[in-house]
């Protein structure tokens, strides 16, 4: 506790606010196990809270968000790897919002530092921090956290579940446990007796459950470390998996929202020729918004934009001009924080060549195929919500709130994520159908955002601006100084949740402040601007900018050094980080690096450590017929242990393109307080045809799981942008390219 | 106006008026949610379907305008009975987070069924209008590729 209590004292965003809570509370409290959520029906073992074995079958828990990163997968897979049952022939839900279901792994990575530098020591307070989050109900799926929060935990459940299950076996037997063993879904008696899990499960349930068992050796591993069939393949290819916006309930009602689109309040708002529409049932007001009932979606879409409602005016500049005015302003401030500070950045060294450069990248949406929704009931004092979530627990008690009853009558039902990106670890659309609901008691609902909506009504990646200056003698890096501005996204986030954020924002400088070059001379300051244009996490959050600024920029030295750019930055980080060299190193094998490259061929490379994975990444883009082809792309990771290689490049290459794409096209941009893009016509991503080629290598020399959903985000923009400097001798500095650039459409 | 929709060969009596787009039918008066909602202005092709054997964004055809038997992601195969194509792309894991991907299999479908043997720029041609922001594009080209191989075979 001590060590805990030393780290508290030093404040810093949510690490302070998680160990404030947890001294609170104290290490009873943090150390008791959460009460198990799952509440057997007779016949039904539930050894923990995450195995439920009845009649039907065995159903794995996974109450991580399944957004198509493939964490039901990996869970599931962890849990089956010790309960001996096949992967194929289990049942993975979500299950209910939890305590037991806490994050053990996001409250750590927000220790302050870097986490390269990490000691196992050090790695063992985040472990305890971790456990924090239970006291703040952090079931959250976010921070590419999950192989690290989930193994081996989900092991230790699956292993805790079969020895009970051997256990009731042994009893009705009436021989030693230790003579037994288990196989697909069996435990297997001297003499071929074989009895059913399902079978045993009403005995099971009568027992303690078995607790510390050992572990399996890595090299009796049959799903762990392999690439298994995803357990949601079949129902999404053939159009059965359920999502938020599919849920179909008896007499449920349609509605359609319509919001505030300069993020502000209303005064009313004039619905009589709405309610005079075919179909449509009523016009609810939810405060700074309203909903059109009807008996189908697309009647309450149409008569929604037949409602003329009375907005209030934005609470921050009208347009994008003065809203990234006001965001430089925040330059002439003080600095929210100087998060790295090595050496002495304020003298030029001697016979040094100064490099400064200024960048700027736009406001960004997360666009999910699937557009916000959510559906509720409120019945009998009991609501229902049915939605895709990353945050279930802040989904009950915000909805709880908004309906008007106690957080234990709020059932949360996740349905599978049509895309997350960060987009759905917040809960406004849980909220509106939860206020609906209350306004249509005893009627189910379900409350379908507009894409025009979605895209209108998003918490935004922060735009952002980087001054950076630099100096370079002798071929080598010797200072690198770097200013970022842009809007706390996670201040802005907890406040939401209803935390009070406190001390400097380590997110808003990720990726900047603590890379593991060796620069002697090296500064980066963070200024957060009060802007209060609404802003969120954006798949790899202050990574997503930052990688752009220190990866350009450190390309932009090495241009001015005379040094290849690869070899730059494998020499600056050999020392430091080992398993961040070998990414580079990788990519430089994969793609045949040399640095040079013929007409009409451009080649550029970037590395950024996220989420305690290391990333390199090289993009080679063509000229073709005047238009600029992403042609490849080669990216090697080490996220440490790969639990399954097929997801975790599956996840490199999606946050790549994820990246491309708006470094191409993203951008929202703002007039009168509005957000100006509508649709996918005018925030457009790639798609198969100028989709590169891409090839990716998974190391594992990391002694350290690192997340995979993330970190292929960060290196994608800078690699990008230093790829066209490379084939048309000009540097990108501002985002998107398709402004300055003739891209490939 | 009562109108009969004909869907993966079961008709339908249909009370809603012409103008409804065929997405919404599907999804909202017969509950046929595998085909999906992504944009409403066909720019993303989420909502693709098969009317008379031809892709079709359902989110941009009126009911009135449905002039044959229409055909959806769940007339295609089930889970214990799939298509090529559908196990083309279990083959291949295709989806991250799936919302699109009825849609990316209806447009491929179509495409084999009009191409037995497509070209990569066939596939450029044929799929650039589906979009997919997890990026599944490489194995969704690969399962096309094998799908087109296997029906060959058959």
């Amino acid at each position: 506790m001590s060590r805990i209590g030393k780290i508290a004292r030093r404040t810093f965003l949510i690490g302070s606010a998680a160990v404030v809570g947890g001294v609170a509370f104290g290490a009873y409290y943090i150390g008791r196990p959460a009460p198990n959520p799952l509440k057997p029906e007779p016949g039904q073992a539930v050894p923990n809270p995450f195995v439920v074995i009845d009649q039907d079958g065995v159903t794995l828990v996974a109450p991580r968000a399944e957004m198509g990163q493939g964490v039901q997968t990996t869970w599931a897979a962890m849990i089956a790897e010790e309960l001996d049952v096949d992967l194929g022939q289990v049942r993975v839900i979500h299950g209910p919002a939890a305590a037991a279901y806490y994050n053990t792994a996001m409250m750590g990575g927000l220790l302050p530092g870097k986490e390269y530098e990490m000691t196992a020591f050090q790695h063992g307070i985040a472990d305890v921090l971790g456990k924090v989050g239970k006291v703040l109900g952090a079931q959250i799926t976010g921070g590419s956290t999950s192989m690290a929060d989930g193994f081996p935990r989900m092991c230790a459940a699956g292993a805790s579940a079969r020895e009970t299950l051997k256990e009731a076996a042994a009893q009705r037997l009436g021989i030693d446990r230790s003579r037994l063993t288990t196989r697909d879904g069996k435990v297997i008696a001297p003499g071929n007796v074989e009895l059913r899990y399902e079978d045993l499960a009403a005995d099971a349930a009568k027992l303690s459950p078995v607790t510390d068992v050992a572990l399996r050796d890595p090299s009796q591993w049959r799903y762990l470390g392999k690439s298994v069939p995803r357990v949601d393949m079949a129902a999404k290819a053939t159009g059965t998996a359920e999502f938020g916006i599919d849920v179909r309930l008896p007499g449920m009602k349609f509605a359609a929202l319509k919001a505030n689109p300069a993020r502000a309040g209303m005064a009313g708002f004039d619905a009589s020729d709405a309610l005079r529409m075919p179909g449509v049932e009523q016009v609810v007001d939810l405060g700074d918004a309203f909903a059109v009932v009807a008996t189908n979606t697309w009647l309450a879409l149409q008569a929604a934009e037949a409602v003329k409602p009375d907005w209030d005016a934005a609470a921050y500049p009208a347009d994008t001009d003065a809203i990234l005015a006001r965001m430089a302003r925040a330059f002439d401030g003080s600095p929210d924080s100087t998060m790295r500070d090595d050496g002495d950045v304020a003298t030029l060294p001697a016979g040094a060549t100064e490099v400064t450069a200024d960048y700027t990248v736009p406001y960004l949406a997360h666009a999910t195929m699937e557009p916000m929704n959510a559906t509720a009931l409120l019945k009998d004092g009991k609501l229902d919500i049915w939605c895709g979530n990353q945050a279930p627990i802040l989904v009950q008690d915000h909805c709880a709130a908004a309906a008007g009853v106690a957080k234990e009558d709020v059932e949360v039902h996740t349905t599978f994520l049509g895309g997350g990106f960060g987009r759905r670890g917040d809960f406004d659309y849980a909220v509106y159908a939860a206020k609906l609901a209350r306004a249509m008691d005893g009627t189910p609902v379900q409350l379908t955002w507009s894409r025009e909506e979605d895209m209108t009504h998003d918490f935004y990646r922060p735009a952002a601006l980087a001054r950076m200056k630099g100096a370079v003698k002798d071929g080598k890096v010797v200072m690198l100084d770097g200013r970022i501005a842009s809007q706390s996204a996670i201040r802005q986030y907890m406040t939401r949740m209803g935390l009070s954020p406190v001390g400097p924002d380590k997110v808003m400088v990720e990726g900047a402040f603590n890379q593991p070059y060796g620069i002697p001379n090296y500064r980066i300051r963070g200024y957060v601007s009060d802007l209060a244009l609404p802003v969120g996490s954006w798949r790899s959050v202050g990574n997503s900018h930052n990688g752009f600024f220190h990866e350009c920029f450190v390309d932009e030295l090495a241009h001015a050094a005379g040094a290849d750019p690869l070899q730059m930055r494998y020499d600056l980080i050999r020392d430091i980080h080992a398993p961040s060299a070998g990414t580079l190193a990788a990519v430089r094998e994969m793609s045949g690096w040399t640095g040079k490259t013929p007409d009409g061929i451009g080649r550029g490379v970037a590395f950024c450590y996220s989420f305690g994975t290391p990333v390199a990444t090289v993009i080679e883009v063509r000229n073709e017929d005047g238009a600029i082809r992403i042609a490849k792309a080669w990216i090697a990771c080490d996220a440490g242990l790969a639990l399954d290689p097929s997801i975790i490049e599956a996840q490199m290459t999606g946050a790549l393109v994820y990246g491309l794409s708006a470094a191409c096209f993203g951008e929202i941009t703002f007039s009168d307080g509005a957000a100006e893009q509508q649709n996918f016509y005018d925030y457009d991503a790639l798609r198969i045809h100028n989709c590169p080629e891409m090839e990716v290598r998974v190391l594992e020399t990391n002694p350290y799981l690192g997340g995979a959903g993330e970190p292929g985000t960060p290196g994608s923009m800078p690699a990008l942008a230093n790829a066209i400097f490379d084939l048309t001798g000009t540097r990108p500095r501002k985002l998107p390219l398709m402004h300055d650039f003739d891209l490939l459409v | 106006m009562s109108t009969t929709l004909t869907v993966n060969g079961t008709p339908h009596d249909i009370d809603l008026p012409g103008e409804v787009p065929l997405l919404w039918v599907l999804r909202d008066a017969l509950g046929m949610t595998g085909t999906k909602y992504g944009c409403g202005v066909a720019a993303c092709g989420a909502c693709t379907v098969h009317v008379n054997g031809t892709a079709v964004r359902s989110c941009q055809m009126a009911l009135a305008d449905v002039d044959g038997p229409v055909t959806t992601i769940e007339g295609l195969g089930t889970p214990d009975a799939m298509a090529a194509i559908q196990a083309a792309w279990v083959d291949h894991q295709v989806a991250q987070c799936g919302y699109c991907q009825s849609g990316q299999i209806m447009q491929a479908a179509a495409l084999l069924a009009d191409n037995p043997a497509p070209s990569d720029d066939d596939i450029d041609m044929a799929m650039q209008g589906n979009l997919c922001r997890c990026g599944t594009y490489p194995r969704i080209r690969a399962a096309i590729h094998t799908a087109a191989a296997k029906m060959k075979e058959a």
